[in-house]
């Protein structure tokens, strides 16, 4: 038992010294192609470079593949394009300044919606309750009453 | 009061929806503006930008004032780009003498790519890089290559809209040079 226990602490401790570079290569930030073209448009198709073909598409691709060699992050690679692209390049534009309207706006939106249903739900409910209450309670004063049979008699007669 | 707030929200909503509708239309809008103009015989003022110039520093179209400058929107995969570098190449000989220069405009081509296609062709003109596409906007640019001709007062005198050949440049950049020294 103690033998296994022993060789069991061996391997923790030279799992735990053996793969150091390993362990810091796969702690850095590193992206794939596949994950940045989905947040990338291409400039000249105006679509996202997961869908984009054609030769300004694929240099898009060459030069984030060159950059994502180097070991950029995302956001490095993003801050790239932006270099030589403009923001226009990315999918989504960055949460600052006139950009800011493209996550407040929907959420406005549908804030406002909803005020509008709190609002106007409690009247279409009374509205629709009124007609009811007309119907069933309102009353023909003796004048009407008497031109209503006058009318009515004409159609009969 | 509050009879009138409610549907004034809902129109305000709605004319913003619309709003953005036909902004968006607009947007994907081919701009032919310069091209009715120039059609009708008038010479619209050439928008100016300041642009970053490959090898640094910036240049604007301002700073060749009084000179003819043939604006040349490219991009190094475009194949009519390829065939028409080396006219363009010999037009810049020509002309610098005479009053007038090339300028380079890279259309979405990255810094490096762009310095490749002058280094390939022997491109000796200031070349800028249109890095938001603002500057080809402001043109109707629609495909690459296009050029505009601008006289001497910052005015577009000519367009090409498509690959260039020398008897294009003989009749709309050769008259606005300053004679040949004899």
């Amino acid at each position: 038992m103690r033998r296994r226990l022993a060789a069991v602490l061996l391997s923790v401790v030279a799992l735990g010294a053996a793969p150091p570079t390993l362990a810091a290569t796969t702690a850095t930030p590193r992206t794939t192609l596949h994950a940045m073209e989905e947040q990338v448009m291409c400039v000249v198709c105006k679509t996202p470079l997961a869908v984009a073909n054609g030769p300004q598409a694929d240099d898009e691709r060459a030069f984030i593949s060159h950059l994502i060699a180097q070991g950029k992050t995302e956001q490095q690679i993003k801050d790239a394009l932006v270099v030589e692209f403009g923001e226009r390049v990315l999918a989504l534009p960055n949460d600052h300044g006139f950009n800011l309207a493209v996550y407040l706006v929907p959420v406005l939106v549908l804030l406002g919606g909803l005020v509008l249903l709190v609002v106007m739900l409690p009247r279409w409910r009374r509205r629709r309750r009124v007609p009811a209450v007309d119907a069933g309670g309102a009353e023909l004063s003796e004048q009407d009453a008497r031109r209503l049979d006058d009318e009515l008699a004409r159609y009969d007669g | 009061m509050r009879r009138i707030v409610l549907p004034g929200l809902v129109a305000v909503l709605a004319l913003g929806l619309v709003g953005l509708l036909i902004f968006g239309v607009l947007q994907t809008t081919d701009d032919t503006s310069i091209d009715q103009a120039l059609a009708q015989g008038k010479h619209p003022q050439a928008h100016d930008a300041t642009l970053p110039l490959l090898g640094g520093g910036t240049r604007k179209l301002a700073d060749f004032r009084g000179k003819v400058v043939v604006v040349n929107f490219f991009a190094h995969w475009c194949d009519p780009c390829r065939a028409e570098a080396p006219l363009l190449s010999r037009t810049q000989k020509a002309i610098e003498g005479r009053g007038g220069t090339l300028l380079g405009v890279a259309w979405n081509d990255t810094t490096e790519e762009a310095r490749d296609f002058a280094r390939r062709y022997a491109l000796a003109y200031p070349i800028v890089r249109d890095v938001d596409g603002a500057f080809a906007r402001a043109y109707g640019v629609q495909a690459m290559p296009e050029t505009f001709v601008i006289d001497g007062r910052g005015r577009i005198a000519a367009l090409r809209r498509g690959e260039l050949d020398a008897r294009w440049i003989d009749q709309h950049v050769v008259p606005l040079l300053a004679p040949k020294a004899s």
